[in-house]
């Protein structure tokens, strides 16, 4: 089991207190393709951080790889971060001032792999996104849909074993949108990254073989959608 | 996962300083202006206390001199406002009673003549001195010799003259040596030319005078007896200013005045200038590092204002360098080091420019005088500097140490 938790309870307190997630219990296997839905609010991104060792949680146990992901010092869950999972944002979240191989190459930078080797797989991971052309662009030359390839490239440097995504397609149009979970799914099917995405889009959770619907901190139910006919809208598009 | 400062760090630091231009220069300019004062009033301090000195160039340091003047006060019998004069008999008692003095030099001086030479004319003043009157004021020969006491007993017709009377008399220059100027109605053959520059001469400048043996001034200007001027230096160690009661009280004696009557005899004492002179330094000195040391740190100040500025400004980055793989330490010397460069480039820019002012300045201002800073106070400055560098990042280090990788998932 590469992901588990259990009872995990989250509550924010900026002055009021708000108990945002109310025990959370799941399970996800190496390889599988999970999104996760829910209303806004409802405590999905919060989820999310805490799988990507973003943020921590109150309550409960959370085990990655088998290894209890509890009250771990500032470089053990950096270094976790930095070699399991890969993350990719609804903003994308590049960094305006570097371009867009530098992006890519700052995961490896933290590792401290030297520039020439960085500067290597970063290229070739852009020319796997089809991005070769836009190396050295910085990232308000490029459309939304070439940014977000730029996180996962970025994303992907580091061989993670874990994909995270908080609504990846949210600021996309549906062509893009399309393309981006292409690229997901792909990763997914040949790679055998485990890529877990959080989103709106009925369309965009009919990619994932699992969908978890979360309502007010609890999961409501976890779906079975290995024959993708999740989406009323059919599986080939993804509806805005 | 890192720990080595090396290229690769200083290239990301560089990036984010150089991509950030008007950033940058915005938090540098602080500190290039606070440098830049801070040396250029240094510089300036330095050379307006050289240009000042100069104009005390020659002069000993433990030199008194006397001169009489009307009495304020009536004594014995005889009433104020009585005019009396010094007199070579005085210069003997001096010597004989006052063992503590090394030279006792009189001096008579007549100003508003004409020297001339060869159809060039100037004006001058003549001083008649003694052969140790070197020891009061030190010349600056640039030919010749001084005035000796066997010129004085032969009362020899010979002169030293001032840089101006030679530059007047002779604008092409040479040695003068030998030939005879006409000062007055009388010729007088040049032993020597003084170049000294001193502004603070007894009797006029050295420059402009045609200094002549003491007993041929004497007797050219019929003084007979008297002596417009006694000029004495202490033996080395003595305070002048301890010895002039004494001078007073036996001048009184002789010329009888009232010795508590401090207008009936002039007295002047280097010594004196020369210390206000020091104190109004060290007090310029100290004034000019205060508001230098004080523009650099309000420089300071504002680097760190403004990178705290920045650090709240660039929460996501940093937040998503965190959640890249970036540990609070990576964070924290990107910070300090970011600080560190920026004060150490702005500051070196500061110091280039204050180095090509002060050389500017130093071109226009005519006198020889160096406001050049030296390589020594640019290393210390430097040194200021990246202390300043750390100390200015700390405090933005700290706030961005405290962004959190969740942070970078915030949009804004
Ligand atoms: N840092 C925080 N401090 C306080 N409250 C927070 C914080 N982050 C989120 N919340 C609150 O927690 C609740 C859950 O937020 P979360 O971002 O997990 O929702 P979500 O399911 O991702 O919603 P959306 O679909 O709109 O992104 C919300 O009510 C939100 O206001
Ligand atoms: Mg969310």
């Amino acid at each position: 089991m590469l992901i588990e938790l259990k009872g995990v309870h989250k509550t924010y307190d900026n002055g009021q207190p708000l108990h945002v997630l109310k025990g959370i219990d799941l399970q996800i296997e190496k390889g599988e393709f999970v999104s996760i839905m829910g209303a806004s609010g409802s405590g999905k991104s919060t989820l999310l951080n805490i799988l990507g060792i973003l943020d921590n949680y109150d309550e409960g146990e959370y085990h990655l790889a088998g290894k209890l992901i509890k009250n771990l010092s500032e470089r053990e869950s950096a270094t976790y971060r930095n070699r399991m999972i890969g993350f990719v944002f609804q903003s994308f979240n590049l960094i305006g001032f570097k371009t867009a191989v530098e992006n890519v190459e700052l995961p490896l930078f933290y590792q401290g792999v030297n520039r020439h080797r960085r500067h290597e797989a970063a290229m070739a991971y852009l020319e796997k996104m089809g991005l070769t052309d836009w190396a050295s662009h910085y990232p308000n030359e490029m459309s939304g849909g070439q940014k977000q390839r730029v996180a996962i490239a970025r994303a992907l440097i580091t061989h993670p074993e874990i994909i995270l995504a908080d609504e990846p397609t949210g600021a996309l149009d549906s062509k893009t949108s399309v393309e981006v979970m292409e690229l997901l799914t792909r990763l997914n099917r040949e790679d055998g990254v485990t890529i877990i995405v959080v989103t709106h889009e009925s369309g965009v959770a009919n990619c994932a073989d699992k969908i978890v619907h979360i309502k007010d901190g609890l999961i409501e139910r976890v779906e079975d959608n290995r024959l993708h006919h999740a989406s009323q809208f059919g599986t080939d598009t993804i509806m805005k | 996962m890192r720990h080595r400062f090396d290229f690769d760090t200083f290239r990301e630091i560089g990036d984010s300083l150089f991509r950030n231009k008007r950033r940058t220069i915005l938090t540098g300019f602080g500190i290039f202006w606070g440098l830049f004062m801070l040396l250029f009033l240094v510089g300036g301090g330095k050379g307006l206390k050289q240009s000042l000195s100069l104009t005390f160039e020659g002069f000993a340091s433990n030199t008194m001199v006397m001169i009489s003047s009307n009495t304020s006060k009536p004594y014995k019998g005889m009433k104020e406002g009585r005019y009396w004069q010094l007199n070579r008999k005085d210069v003997e008692r001096l010597r004989l009673l006052m063992p503590e003095l090394d030279v006792v030099a009189p001096m008579v001086s007549n100003w508003g003549l004409t020297a001339e030479y060869k159809g060039n004319t100037t004006s001058c003043a003549i001083k008649g001195i003694s052969g140790n009157y070197h020891k009061v004021e030190a010349p600056k020969l640039k030919y010749g010799r001084t005035i000796r006491d066997a010129d004085v007993e032969q009362e020899r017709k010979v002169c030293v003259i001032g840089k101006r009377v030679y530059n007047d008399l002779f604008p092409q220059g040479g040695d003068p040596c030998g030939t005879f100027i006409q000062v007055g109605s009388v010729f007088f053959q040049i032993i020597g030319v003084d170049f000294s520059s001193g502004n603070i001469s007894i009797s006029g400048s050295a420059s402009e005078s045609v200094m002549v043996p003491f007993s041929v001034a004497a007797t050219l200007f019929k003084r007979g007896n008297n002596v417009d001027i006694i000029c004495v230096t202490g033996k080395p160690g003595i305070k002048m200013s301890s010895l002039e009661p004494r001078v007073r009280s036996i001048m009184a004696r002789e010329h009888l005045f009232d010795p508590t009557d401090d207008q009936a005899m002039v007295v002047l004492n280097t010594e004196q200038v020369f210390s206000i002179m020091d104190n109004l330094f060290r007090g310029v000195n100290f004034l000019i590092w205060l508001v230098g040391i004080g523009t650099l740190l309000a420089g300071a100040v504002g680097v760190s204002n403004i990178m705290m500025v920045t650090v709240r400004e660039r929460t996501i980055e940093i937040g998503i360098r965190r959640a890249i793989g970036a540990v609070p330490r990576d964070i924290l010397s990107q910070i300090i080091w970011e600080s560190v460069l920026l004060t150490l480039t702005a500051g070196s820019a500061g110091i280039v420019f204050s180095v090509l002012i002060l050389n500017v300045v130093e071109r226009i201002v005519p006198q020889a005088v160096t406001f050049q800073i030296s390589f020594w106070t640019a290393v210390l400055a430097a040194l200021l500097l990246s202390v300043l560098g750390v100390l200015a990042g700390l405090a933005p280090a700290m706030r961005a140490m405290k962004v959190k990788p969740v942070d970078a998932m915030r949009d804004e």
